[in-house]
């Protein structure tokens, strides 16, 4: 038997589990998934825990629910990968084979990297809502939030899911809205980069939104560290911003088993074609979702574009043909802007996020760059989508590459 | 694009005043950048412009983080040798592209 071996159980890799067993042979092959936890996490309905919208409950599911009955399924911690001898060790000494490996192991949160940062306000008037321990506490603490400082700070780029602290200050500001206490709360919007976002036209359509909800917006603001006794997140040219309370983005960094196996960058994720999705270093491992280094954004709906690129280039490799199909960077993020309606962008590696309809060309139903209530019920039922047919890896009415079709150039 | 004419040399840069092709880049150039934007660029500088320039022909994405691990100057070093943006102006005297933070 040949062996396939995926490292990592999130989005990515119980995406290609289901693919892989969908097309390989099953009597030539023994598809492996090794994941460390049990339990499956819908990460972008972590964002709606802090405002009741949604309950841990709404948001976990155990991994073995997505997993074909056939493929084999190890919980267990990884050691490091040893491509030159086709080898991964497992923590606890177990040793596996691989004729081809994917490597799925994400982007981990790290607050330690950023001093200050995980100290004695941590989890009292500091959150992250990366993480589901981060997003309950953050939930618990506004229940009793009178109004203050609220500063939502991106530590470091890259981090996952590029518009989530956008959705965060918006769905904030329609929080306390509701609660009547709005005009007692000061949102700021810190980001190391020169706008809301990086590409120029949403840059700016977000931008004006934040400043139409009265949320000011800190540009070119690099966090060097927090001061816990005087409430102050400070920068690297001295800047400094107050908080009460500081909702945070710590430094995004890949696995640590990736910096053990000596196969990562400066912030552990692996460097990888951005068109093939193969490694630069080993021609057997390809990297797919958070853990590679391709220049877009860390997300869920690019691991779904790239995991169809993905299986064709496998299958390729596996057949000796070279690897034709070739990543665009297709990108597909749905933006919560509070009060039932949301935005949405579609970009790609060339393509910056323009105005028109998604994803049919003049007709939507989603308005691209448009803030509708159509756009947040595409962000509701994409739950259901996720766990139903997105997981198993089954086919979406939208194409893995991206098309101008239905967009404006601005 | 627009054709420039610095340090006694003509080259092409962008609307934002990066150089299109870092092969014209001399030291020149870089000292006549900085000198346009009120910056006088000392050893050290010249040192971030070298590395800056090396990663970049090797292919390599380059981040405030990654320089200030470089052995030349922390991230802190950095500000203070580039006030204001680091990375996007030590880019544009480096005569490479303006780093793209990748989102």
């Amino acid at each position: 038997m040949k062996k396939f071996l995926i490292l990592g159980a999130g989005t990515a890799g119980t995406m290609m589990a289901n693919k892989l067993y969908n097309t390989l042979d099953v009597e030539e092959w023994e598809i492996t998934i090794i994941d460390q936890y049990k339990t499956h996490y819908y990460q972008p309905g972590f964002l709606f825990i802090p405002f009741n919208i949604y309950t841990k409950k709404d948001v976990i599911k155990p991994k073995s629910n997505f997993f074909p009955s056939g493929v084999k399924v190890i919980y267990n911690a990884i050691d490091k990968i040893v491509g030159e001898e086709n080898k991964v060790l497992l923590e606890g000494g177990r040793v596996l084979q691989y004729d081809y490996l994917i490597i799925a192991t994400g982007t981990q949160t790290h607050p330690e990297e950023t001093p200050g940062l995980k100290d004695k306000l941590w989890y009292k008037s500091i959150f992250d809502f990366y993480t589901i321990e981060g997003a309950v506490a953050l939930q618990n603490y506004f229940k009793n939030f009178e109004g203050g400082k609220l500063v939502m700070c991106i530590s470091e780029i890259p981090y996952k899911c590029p518009v989530a602290p956008i959705e965060f200050v918006c769905l904030a500001e329609a929080y306390f809205t509701k609660k009547g206490i709005r005009d007692k709360v000061d949102i700021t919007y810190v980001t190391p980069m020169s706008g809301a976002f990086t590409k120029p036209v949403a840059s700016k359509m977000l931008g004006d939104l934040l400043e139409e909800k009265n949320i000011h917006v800190v540009s070119d603001f690099y966090l060097e560290r927090v001061d816990n006794d005087k409430k102050t997140i400070i920068a690297y040219d001295e800047r400094e911003i107050d908080f009460d309370v500081l909702t945070i983005v710590p430094v995004n960094m890949g696995s640590e088993m990736i910096e053990r196996s000596g196969m990562g960058d400066d912030l552990n994720f692996v460097p990888t074609d951005k068109q093939t999705l193969r490694s630069e270093k080993f021609e057997n491992i390809f990297v797919l979702g958070d853990a590679s280094n391709i220049p877009t954004s860390k997300a869920g709906s690019v691991a779904h574009f790239a995991s169809e690129i993905l299986m064709e280039n496998v299958m390729s490799a596996i057949e000796g043909r070279p690897l034709l199909a070739k990543f665009d960077g297709h990108a597909n993020c749905y933006i919560e802007t509070g009060y039932g309606k949301g935005a949405l962008i579609d970009f790609n590696y060339d393509t910056e996020p323009l105005p028109g309809t998604f994803p049919l060309p003049g007709i939507g139903p989603f308005g691209l760059l448009k803030n509708t209530k159509i756009n947040h019920y595409g962000k509701i039922m994409f739950r259901w989508i996720y766990w139903h047919v997105l997981l198993k890896g089954k086919e979406m009415p939208i194409e893995a590459e991206m098309t101008m079709a239905g967009k404006k150039r601005v | 694009m627009v054709e420039k004419t610095i340090a006694g040399k003509s080259i092409n840069v962008n609307e934002e005043g990066y150089l299109i092709d870092p092969s014209q880049w001399t030291k020149e150039i870089a000292i006549e950048m900085a000198k346009e934007e009120g910056l006088e660029l000392s050893d050290k500088h010249f040192e971030i412009l070298e590395y800056l320039r090396e990663k970049t022909a090797a292919g390599e994405a380059l981040s405030i983080r990654k320089v200030g691990k470089s052995g030349i100057a922390d991230i802190k070093q950095l500000y203070q040798l580039f006030p204001g943006g680091p990375l996007k102006l030590s880019s544009k005297y480096a005569g490479i592209s303006k780093p793209t933070s990748c989102v």
